[in-house]
């Protein structure tokens, strides 16, 4: 059987007559960057926010760490959320409360931390995203939407979660800064050996991340794949989506740095 | 790799091990991980600050199921922030150990207290009312400004703001204030009709209410509703439309702000304000009526026919003017402290606060001065 840290399991999600997911199952492996893609509206986010618990599905069941999202009990739950981070799209960061108390927010919950253990570890964790120490007293609106990015990424990764949701984490970046974004989360998930789950729209942080990719489509899940699986896929949403102008060029430049790491 | 059940079952243990003349070897086996830890930290802590005293002791981690930064952080401080000079761990943890060389915080002097402190606290005090002021009457300005522009171009008046800032600031606060006006009517009367029975007064009850009612409470009453329930709201919406960045939106597309927001507000308080102390005005004094009727056995019909000698109508404009300048001034406030709240959620929460405090309060200082002003008008 495989190792499924997530799995959804005839997931059907529905707004009045809308039926946005009819029949999904899915198995997030441990340790994996997996990959949710799809139109806008074909409802990436909200499959995200149902296997956060955000949301409840219209029909079906999402088991994380083996734990049913819909029918445990609250102290449960709690011991999930403990084990799983997140990053939301525009940071979330909490506009009250400076960088440090936002990172430092998960761990003083825990009720169980002296504050300098704490202060060690909130440092430490802005030293991994590569935020300097004189920003730690700065409030979330003085910052850049990388910062924030970055921040929200550090707060995500406080409570030294083994499955890390990732929410579009390049949109809004300039391409420098997605790059650098991106090798971070390479260099964490390796380190930490993190599970990941991933919306995104964009084709090099796809390329760049995925082991495998879920594509959504016509309210069904298409295709879950490695990427060159996905991209032989003949679909014709996935020809769009890949093959336009853009996706052949992050392509090409992924294979040309596989021909060239396999010939060495 | 072990499973996350038997992961979770191994708790975090160090032991002492020690052959006969060497140095003192420690053990660490378990989760070393923040949720293996968070329980028995306690315990933990002074036993490893004990151990790591000896700088010649042997680490040996090799037993360590599982590692976090966590757990990685908690050995480090014991070791005093450097690696334990004789340390032996798995291959896979070593990069876990990379990370703890935190740099040190930029150095916070401490500011000594300024000796004058209070002089500047006081004056940075002063500064902001005064700079409350004149955003205020700058405000005020550009709304005349714009006032005066539409009456030029009535095609330009936001017609459609207007009305549903009416339905929502006058209509749907009917409820509210029919309540709190009768049970302050019926209150007023009964607690009156108990002195003026010991006169034999009975009939005056008619001036007591007709005069306070209509002149004083209606208007106040109303106004701190009205502050209350739309100024809040007023606030609250504009806050949020600036950390949506929905002002800087309507300023790029060169929608002038006090136009579209602050004027359709402005002019919908005014109108509905005396609108809702008439309303009120009815409610008390129905109110009223009731428990004169039943303490002091004054009958409605005389009640009402005899209200109009008691009450001079000067007092019924008096108190409807008093509206409409109320209306003007909790649309203005709320929306001066709306424009100024900062794209943050506790400015929000301040802002509202404020907005709300301050219009009461310029209501009362507002009315009172009409008290003043008017003196001699409706009381014979």
């Amino acid at each position: 059987m495989e190792d499924c840290i997530i799995e959804v399991k005839g997931l059907w999600t529905q707004f009045g007559d809308n039926v946005v997911h009819r029949d999904i199952d899915l198995c997030v492996r441990r340790g994996e960057i997996m990959s949710l893609v799809g139109g806008s509206g074909s409802g990436k986010t909200t499959m995200l926010r149902q296997m956060l618990g955000l949301e409840r599905p219209s029909r079906g069941e999402v088991r994380v760490f083996g734990v049913s999202l819909h029918g445990s009990n609250a102290s449960q739950l709690r011991k999930l959320r403990d084990r799983w981070g997140m990053l939301f799209q525009e940071g979330a960061l909490f506009s009250a409360l400076t960088v440090y108390d936002n990172v430092a927010l998960p761990l003083r919950e825990l009720r169980a931390l002296d504050e300098g253990l704490i202060h060690d570890l909130v440092m430490m964790k802005l030293d991994m995203v590569g935020i300097e120490p004189r920003h730690a007293s700065k409030m979330p609106a003085e910052l850049s939407g990388g910062m924030i990015k970055r921040i929200a990424l550090a707060r995500a990764l406080a409570l030294e979660p083994e499955l890390l949701f990732l929410d579009e984490p390049t949109a809004g970046l300039d391409p420098d800064r997605s790059e650098s974004f991106v090798t971070l989360i390479k260099e964490l998930h390796r380190e930490l050996k993190l599970t990941v789950v991933m919306v995104t729209h964009d084709l090099d942080t796809l390329v760049a991340l995925s082991d495998r990719v879920a594509v959504l489509c016509d309210q069904r899940l298409e295709i879950v794949g490695t990427l060159d699986e996905v991209v032989a896929n003949p679909h014709s949403f996935i020809c769009n989506f890949f093959m336009g102008e853009r996706g052949r060029r992050a392509l090409e430049a992924v294979r040309a740095v596989n021909a060239i790491v396999s010939m060495t | 790799m072990p499973n996350s059940a038997s992961e979770a079952s191994q708790e975090p243990e160090v032991r002492l091990v020690t052959a006969a003349g060497r140095a003192r070897c420690l053990v660490l086996s378990g989760a070393w991980n923040l949720r293996g830890l968070e329980l028995r930290l306690a315990e933990l802590v002074p036993r490893l600050g004990e151990y790591a005293t000896d700088r010649n002791s042997q680490w040996d981690l090799r037993e360590v199921a599982v590692i976090d930064h966590a757990g990685a952080m908690l050995l480090w401080r014991a070791w005093g922030r450097q690696r334990a000079a004789h340390l032996t761990l798995k291959p896979e943890h070593e990069a876990i150990f990379r990370h703890l060389e935190i740099p040190a915080d930029p150095a916070v002097a401490a500011a000594p207290r300024d000796p004058l402190w209070i002089i500047v606290a006081i004056g940075r005090k002063v500064l902001r009312v005064v700079d409350h002021f004149t955003t205020m009457v700058m405000v005020l300005g550009q709304v005349v400004l714009d006032a005066g522009n539409m009456v030029r171009r009535p095609a330009l008046i936001p017609w459609r703001e207007i009305s549903s800032n009416i339905y929502r600031t006058g209509t749907q606060a009917l409820g509210i204030t029919a309540l709190v006006g009768f049970l302050v009517g019926v209150v007023l009367s009964y607690l009156s009709a108990q002195q003026l029975k010991l006169f034999g007064a009975d009939a005056f009850i008619i001036n007591i209410l007709g005069i306070s009612v209509v002149r004083e409470l209606g208007p106040v009453l109303a106004a701190i509703l009205i502050a209350g329930r739309s100024g809040s709201a007023i606030t609250a919406q504009l806050g949020v439309m600036r950390v949506t960045q929905e002002l800087d939106a309507m300023a790029v597309m060169g929608i002038p702000q006090t136009l579209r927001l602050i004027l359709p507000k402005m002019l919908a308080l005014a109108i509905s304000m005396p609108l809702i102390v008439l309303w009120t005005n009815s409610i008390a004094m129905i109110g009223g009526m009731v428990s004169a009727q039943a303490e002091l056995g004054i009958g409605y019909t005389y009640f009402l026919s005899s209200l109009p000698d008691a009450v001079p109508i000067a007092n019924l404009w008096l108190g409807l003017g008093k509206g409409a300048v109320f209306g003007l001034l909790i649309a203005l406030v709320a929306c001066h402290f709306g424009l100024r709240i900062e794209p943050n959620t506790e400015s929000l929460g301040i802002g509202t606060t404020n907005s709300v405090v301050t219009s009461i309060t310029v209501v009362i200082i507002v009315d009172a001065i009409f008290a003043i002003m008017f003196k001699d008008i409706g009381i014979s």
